[in-house]
C-alpha cells in the first residue's frame, strides 16, 4: 500500500474517542505536527487486538510535534519536541498549515 | 525473663519484631496473573505452542541484558561506518556482533550536542527487551509514562541529568511497531579506552535516555 503523506507534510491527529484497543494516545489527539518519517505498513493493531487477522495494512508514520503545541503550559525551550508513532487512520491533512 | 525497659517517651513505635515480607504464596492471586497463566496453559493445550517453546522464550528473554546493547554502542562509537548501519537498522547491525535483537524492528536515535533523546511508551511499556533485557519497574510506572512527555526536563533532572536549554530534548513515544535505543554521547576523555572499557561505561539508563554518560 502507498502512503498518503510525505515527510514534512503538516498533519492533525484526529479527535475521536471510539471504544476499544487504540494506539493513538489521548494526549496527542487533536494536535498538529509534521511527518518526520514514513516507517512502512503494518497490520492494523486495533484489529489484531481482537483476534481479527488485521489483513488491512496501515501505513505507520513518525510524527513530530513541538512540545509548546502539545501542552499549553510547557516550560522548556520552544525547540523541545515529541515524536509519536501514529498509524495513518489517525491522521488527517492539516489544510490550514503553512508549508 | 526481662521486663521491657522502663522509659518515659511516648509509645508511638512498637518494640515488637518488624513485620515480615509476606511469602509470595500468601499474597493475593491477582486476576491478571490468573488470566496470564490460563492463556499460557490454553496455548499449550491447543497445540499453538509447546511448553518447551514457552520455556525457551522465557529463557531467551531472561538471558538478555543491557550488556548487549552496551557492546553495540561501544562498537558504534569506535567505528563510524558501523554507527551508520546501527542508525539504519539496529537488528541487522546487532547480528554483525552475533547479538540476536529479535524480529521487532529497533531504531537507534543518537544523542549529540544539539539533541538529547529519551524513550517512553505512554500506552504500555514497549522496550527493546529482545536486545537489552527487561525494562526497569519505573519505566513501566504511570508516573514516568505520563510525566516524561510533558515535563521531560524535570524528569531528567530527577535522574541527575541536566540538559542545556541550547539542546533540544526530543521525547520518543514508542506506541506502535518499533522499539527505540538511544546511542548516548561518548564521554569526553574516553579516546584512549578500548572497546571493552567503553562498553563498561554504557548503562541501561543511558540507552533509555534518562541519563548521560
Amino acid at each position: 500500500m502507498s502512503n498518503s503523506y510525505l515527510v514534512g507534510d503538516a498533519v492533525d491527529v484526529r479527535i475521536a474517542y471510539p471504544p476499544g484497543h487504540l494506539r493513538a494516545p489521548f494526549f496527542i489527539r487533536g494536535k498538529s505536527g509534521t511527518i518526520d518519517q514514513v516507517v512502512g505498513d503494518y497490520h492494523n493493531p486495533e484489529e489484531l487486538a481482537y483476534g481479527r487477522k488485521g489483513t488491512e495494512k496501515l501505513m505507520l508514520y513518525r510524527v513530530r510535534f513541538n512540545q509548546t503545541d502539545v501542552w499549553n503550559n510547557y516550560t522548556g525551550p520552544s525547540k523541545d519536541s515529541l515524536i509519536v508513532d501514529i498509524y495513518e487512520n489517525w491522521l488527517e491533512p492539516n489544510e490550514g498549515a503553512l508549508k | 525473663m526481662s521486663d521491657t525497659p522502663s522509659h518515659d517517651h511516648d509509645h508511638d513505635h512498637s518494640h515488637g519484631p518488624h513485620p515480615y515480607q509476606p511469602d509470595s504464596e500468601d499474597t493475593p492471586y491477582e486476576h491478571h496473573q490468573v488470566m496470564a497463566e490460563a492463556v499460557g496453559e490454553l496455548l499449550i493445550e491447543k497445540g499453538v505452542i509447546t511448553a518447551d517453546e514457552m520455556r525457551a522464550m522465557i529463557e531467551l528473554i531472561d538471558s538478555k541484558s543491557p550488556a548487549e546493547g552496551a557492546r553495540i554502542i561501544a562498537h558504534a562509537w569506535t567505528d563510524p561506518n558501523f554507527k551508520m548501519r546501527v542508525l539504519e537498522n539496529v537488528n541487522d547491525a546487532a547480528a554483525e556482533l552475533d547479538i540476536d535483537a529479535g524480529t521487532i524492528p529497533i531504531r537507534a536515535v543518537e544523542n549529540t550536542d544539539d539533541v538529547h533523546n529519551v524513550i517512553v511508551c505512554t500506552l504500555c511499556s514497549c522496550y527493546p527487551r529482545q536486545m537489552i533485557g527487561l525494562p526497569p519497574d519505573w519505566y513501566k510506572s504511570r508516573s514516568y509514562r505520563s510525566r516524561v512527555v510533558y515535563e521531560p526536563r524535570a524528569v531528567l533532572k530527577e535522574f541527575g541529568t541536566n540538559i542545556s536549554v541550547k539542546t533540544e530534548v526530543r521525547v520518543h513515544d514508542s506506541t506502535a511497531d518499533l522499539r527505540y535505543l538511544v546511542i548516548p554521547k561518548r564521554p569526553d576523555d574516553s579516546e584512549d579506552m578500548s572497546e571493552d572499557e567503553l562498553a563498561a561505561l554504557v548503562t541501561r539508563d543511558s540507552m533509555i535516555g534518562v541519563t548521560s554518560l
